[in-house]
């Protein structure tokens, strides 16, 4: 690739250098200074319509857009100059004169750009003394709503839409100040990724219906983690209100999912705050499953698995943490793994290469893979007379309890109890994805971080460390105190991983090294480049 | 003075829900467009030509034919809305058989176009600006400068432009669409 | 006096003197009157020379900026590999102005004319000719002489001959003054809402369709043909004042003045002279007070300086205002000048494209201070609140339709500021009419 000319210039004082042919705005970011702006989004089109993110150019005879004017070199920019301060208060003045105020009652009251900038920069009041106009609210269809009369025409939503959905049903109706976003009849937001317009828009204008009314953006404790929903690894934010997941958000990440994540990801959520889980170990005893402490619990699944050959029925949404260590118990037993996947149509985002709902539709199908479990439809089938299976986190959906009557012994580790399963000899409880930390490899093979988002219900533990105990009894590996002693015990031992740790993966992840040609040498990726990709 | 005259309220697109859309593009009309198409290097870029011709044929603009030009020219209906409300000489919905449009800008505002307003509402029995006559014949609208000032007022009844308009030959210029 | 009068013996008819005359609107007509003798000279030079011959005239665009013409042409690289595309800006909708349209009206060839000149010295093979959709007599006059050079070899894959392809097209607009300005015009064209764009890239560098174009006023490509014939010297001699401001220049006179029409006169002429004598003052009984003299774009000059203004680019600048695209707009005694400038105002609001969050709020919260003001219900806060506004709306927007509603307020507040205050304190100066709607 041919090195781009590096232009140099000075932004508030603070000398900056960056390639030719980038904006004052993300050159300004560059050094850490937030131009105020609404139209302008990384990952659109530029429109410089908003012109809230005029900045003074010196030499230059008006105020520069800052989207839109490309660096020059030895330019001497101002972002808070009396001049450059007075147009935005205005800029600002302007959006509020037809705007409702009506944050006690809006969604994106508390992260509204709107209120952002004008706290910081704005009037403290209005000159306006005339009618409001108003509109109606308009429901868009799929999961979104319009509420005109926030909406300040940044047209972040329409550029969307149509440059990187590829399908413009959104439109700007109108013009002066009657215009409006507008769409045709009878063709709604029904894109696969419509919903990213709800997280675009910059003020209270679109709004997820799903969201509606839900909680005070205030009020959430938000969590970094990866959308568990298809193997793509879109990063997302998981926020919570009082420990449930109230909603999804996409997390930028350029090398995955740039700004955005599906609605199907988006939307799959509601699982992760079921309650009608496994709080507590059971071992059956005396014919009947009864309630009793970790160590026995741990101890009597550890005494089921001595000397048996182990099938190991695994589901493809755990972890690299909980595979890893479940692919130990099957080793030097003769055992195998196995995992299933529900499937669904593939929905790519055409604007954005290499990024889709995939039509396998859980986070770690490569992971469980490279832990040399085997994807098949007929998971029992290995399933000999006189072993133990092992159910991990699959739900048995459409497996019948006969069929695991070959089993010897069948021990759950999972969040429920399978109908099918009900005559196992060992529940052992653990957290789902949102309660506990651990890490996913995508399709493309990056390994990327997940955060706990909520806490464990009852007893219930994380996987990883629930298996971690269990090798611990049959006194195949010890001292795993946390998930990255895990990960680094990946690391040491497996060669797809070698080399990579959770320091090293930052929050933004990196690929394994045996996985295809567009993920980029391990070499280039090491520790230093590491906390580069985290910026 | 047919030429002014817009085509009969029969053959007028209803703005009722239901009916089918009978396609303004077929036969002759088709070929127009095709013409046209060669006129430019996009298809996109037919677009207000097209509606033109909707607007010629049909009276006015309706949301059917919208799908129907974007279907043509390989855009989506949303589209062609945007671009159709952006420009206020596409009729959105059914005018009456006399659409009146009277510049009231400053240069004519200030030779006695509200005047002409005045007495345009009066002869067409309009009780208002925009709101069509009892007889459903007339309509009465101000437009902005329609580049004629030196000629104040000018109007637009449908696609004729009149010159000079006074309130006094208000009733004359009425009389003459019969 | 200018058209629909006699021609006034101080005008300098040029453009304007066939202004009337049915036959010219005929091709026959027009190559009787020399027609197309221009376009034979221009195809027989290399487009260098013809670029050369306008530069040399001193021709500056007539739409309103007044750009050096020949310059402009000179941005297209020729052999670039590109299409080019010549644009004629005929969407004529400045408040004021109405001389384009008598050009496409009268002298319909004269405009095909000086688009296939300007096309041929750009490199275009096609000129789109941009009229407002309002313009239904224009519009069909210049449909008719370009089916008129088509059918006569003019035009077409063989222009005049000489194997060079011209192509030429009107394409109707549909109802926006935005479209005037070039790169709302560019995406009209293309289909799209006539939302200015962003500049850079300039029209010659990515144009309509993403390729080199240039855009010319009618006024502007009309005059080419007689700079061609009679040669740069001729017209650059034709100034009476500033070497800058070369040839003749039309104005479209309205409003309260005895002869509205269209005038041509020599660059420099004097403006108070033009106003008394040439269009024939004020109406009985009444006196001037104030002139928009470019268009409605273009600072209020009152009468003192309008009298001692003369008439070209550097003349209308020297007395407060702007010589714009020449839509004389007359003020007498008997109007309100706040009456005025919030109808302005309305103008501006109807119009804006909606992009520019200046431009689209800006405007309307003008237009609602004015007309509060107008009836009687302002404060003399409001008129900070309008200067203040005013000064916000700028040069901070992609085009400068923001910057047009401004320009009569801020002119209008600071030479009538007594009317303003008048009407705020109760005191109506003048008949109030009730408002029509």
């Amino acid at each position: 690739m041919a090195e781009r000319k590096m232009v140099n210039l000075t932004i508030e004082g603070r000398p900056v250098s960056v390639p030719e042919g980038t904006s004052i705005l993300e050159a300004a970011k560059a050094v850490g200074i937030l131009i105020p702006h609404y139209c302008y989004h990384p990952g659109l089109p530029v429109a410089g319509v908003c012109r809230m993110c005029l900045v003074e150019v010196e030499k230059a005879p008006k105020l520069a857009p800052s989207c839109a004017t490309s660096v020059a070199e030895g330019q001497i920019v101002h972002v808070h100059t009396e001049r450059a301060l007075e147009a935005r208060k205005g800029v600002l003045e302007f959006l509020l004169i037809n705007h409702p105020l009506d944050c006690p009652i809006c969604d994106q009251s508390g992260e509204c750009e709107l209120q952002d900038y004008t706290y910081q920069e704005g009037r403290a009041d209005s000159r306006y003394r005339d009618p409001k106009r108003f509109n109606p609210v308009e429901d868009f269809g799929g999961d979104v709503l319009y509420v005109p009369n926030r909406c300040i025409l940044c047209t972040r939503c329409v550029r969307f839409m149509d440059d990187v959905a590829h399908d413009t049903v959104l439109n700007v109706s109108e013009r002066g100040d009657r215009a409006l976003i507008g769409k045709f009849e009878g063709k709604d937001l029904t894109h696969a990724w419509a919903g990213n317009v709800v997280d675009l828009c910059p003020v209270g204008a679109l709004l997820s219906k799903d969201f509606l009314n839900k909680a005070r953006a205030w009020e959430l404790d938000r969590a970094a983690s990866i959308c568990p929903s298809c193997t793509q690894g879109c990063n997302i934010t998981i926020e919570t209100r009082d420990n449930s997941v109230a909603r999804l958000k996409p997390r930028p990440n350029e090398d995955v999912n740039k700004f955005f994540m599906c609605d199907y990801g988006r939307l799959n959520y509601r699982w992760m705050n079921r309650t009608d889980r496994a709080e507590s170990p059971l071992v059956r005893t005396e014919g009947a499953l009864g309630s009793i402490d970790w160590d026995v619990a741990i101890h009597a699944a550890a005494s089921l698995l001595r000397e048996r050959k182990v099938l190991v029925l695994a589901s493809p949404r755990l972890s690299n943490e909980a595979l890893y260590l479940l692919s130990k118990l099957i080793e030097g037993n003769g055992g195998a793994g196995a995992f299933r996947v529900a499937t669904g149509d593939e929905a790519p985002l055409p604007g954005v290469e290499d990024l889709a709902l995939r039509r396998d539709r859980a986070a770690n199908v490569r992971g469980a893979e490279l832990f040399g479990f085997e994807r098949t439809d007929r998971p029992l089938a290995k399933l000999g007379d006189g072993d133990v299976l092992i159910i991990a986190d699959d739900d048995l959906e459409g497996i019948a309890a006969e069929e695991l009557s070959r089993a010897a012994q069948v021990i759950v580790i999972g969040t429920t109890l399978p109908e099918a399963a009900r005559e196992a000899a060992v529940l052992l409880p653990v957290t789902n994805f949102a309660e506990e930390e651990g890490t996913f490899t995508n399709l493309r093979g990056r390994v990327q971080r997940f955060m706990q988002a909520k806490p464990a219900p009852g007893l219930a533990r994380p996987s990883w460390l629930v298996l971690g105990d269990l090798l611990g009894a049959l006194g195949k590996q010890d001292g795993f105190y946390l998930p990255s002693d895990v990960f680094t015990r990946i690391a040491e031992s497996h060669p797809a991983f070698s080399g990579l740790s959770y320091d090293s993966l930052g929050m933004r992840g990196l690929p394994v090294l045996e996985s295809d040609a567009r993920t980029r040498t391990r070499m280039g990726e090491g520790l230093g480049m590491g906390q580069e990709a985290t910026r | 003075m047919g030429g002014v005259e817009s085509p009969d309220m029969a053959a007028h697109d209803s703005p009722a829900h239901g009916k089918p859309h009978v396609p303004v593009f077929s036969g002759a009309v088709r070929g127009e467009l095709d013409e046209l198409l060669t006129r430019y290097p996009t298809k996109m870029a037919a677009l207000l030509p097209a509606f033109w011709i909707v607007q010629r044929e049909r009276g006015w603009v309706s949301e059917d034919s919208m799908a129907e030009v974007a279907g043509l020219l390989e855009l989506t209906p949303a589209y062609v809305k945007g671009v159709v409300t952006f420009y206020t000489m596409y009729h959105q919905h059914p005018v009456p058989k006399y659409f009146i449009q009277v510049c009231t800008t400053s240069p004519c505002g200030i030779c006695g176009a509200e005047d002409v307003v005045r007495s345009l509402l009066r002869h067409t029995g309009a009780a208002e600006l925009g709101v069509p006559s009892a007889d459903n014949r007339f309509a009465v609208i101000e437009v902005e400068c329609l580049g004629a000032c030196g000629f104040a007022t000018p109007i637009m009844i449908n696609e004729e432009f009149i010159e000079s308009v006074t309130p006094e030959n208000v009733p004359d210029i009425l009389k003459r669409l019969g | 006096m200018g058209f629909p009068h006699k021609s006034h013996a101080r005008e300098t008819p040029l453009l304007t003197r066939h202004f009337g005359e049915e036959e010219a609107r005929t091709l026959d007509g027009w190559k009787k009157r020399g027609g197309y003798q221009a376009l034979e000279k221009a195809l027989a030079m290399t487009p260098a020379e013809i670029i050369d011959i306008v530069k040399e005239s001193g021709l500056r665009g007539r739409g309103g900026a007044g750009f050096p013409t020949g310059m402009k042409w000179s941005f297209m690289k020729p052999g670039d590999g590109k299409p080019h595309y010549l644009c004629c800006n005929a969407d004529e909708s400045e408040p004021g102005t109405f001389k384009d349209r008598e050009v496409m009206r009268w002298t319909p060839h004269a405009l095909v004319e000086g688009c296939a000149i300007g096309a041929y010295a750009i490199g275009a093979e096609t000129t789109y000719i941009y009229i407002r959709g309002e313009f239904t007599e224009p519009l069909v006059w210049m449909d008719r002489a370009i089916r008129e050079a088509y059918d006569a070899g003019i035009l077409g894959a063989n222009a005049m001959g000489t194997g060079k392809r011209i192509d030429m097209y009107v394409h109707k607009g549909a109802g926006a003054y935005i479209c005037g300005e070039e790169t709302a015009l560019m995406n009209s064209l293309e289909g799209q809402r006539g939302n200015p764009r962003i500049k850079p890239p300039f029209p010659a560098v990515s144009g309509v369709f993403g390729q080199p174009t240039t855009i010319n006023n009618v006024e502007t490509l009309a005059a080419v043909p007689e700079i061609i014939m009679k040669g740069a010297a001729w017209y650059k001699g034709m100034s009476l004042s500033n070497p800058k401001s070369t040839g003749t220049k039309l104005y479209s006179v309205c409003g309260n003045i005895r002869y509205p029409g269209t005038y041509e006169v020599l660059m420099g002429f004097p403006f108070g002279e033009f106003l008394h004598d040439v269009c024939g003052g004020a109406l009985d009984g009444r006196k001037l007070k104030a002139v928009i003299p470019g268009g409605a774009s273009v600072p209020i000059q009152t009468m003192e300086e309008a009298e001692a203004t003369l008439m070209d680019y550097e003349g209308f600048v020297a007395q407060g205002s702007m010589l714009g695209s020449g839509g004389v707009i007359v003020i007498d005694d008997k109007q309100s000048m706040v009456r005025v400038i919030a109808r302005l105002a309305r103008f501006f609001a109807h119009e804006s494209c909606a992009q520019c969050t200046q431009c689209r709020e800006g405007t309307a919260w003008t237009t609602k201070i004015l007309e509060r003001i107008r009836d009687g219900q302002g404060t003399m806060e409001d008129l900070d609140t309008l200067l203040d506004l005013a000064d916000l709306m700028t040069g901070t927007t992609i085009c400068v339709l923001s910057d047009s509603c401004a320009v009569p307020v801020v002119s209008g507040i600071k030479k009538f500021r007594p009317e303003f205050e008048a009407l705020i304190h109760g005191k109506r100066v003048h008949p109030v009419l009730s408002a029509v709607a």
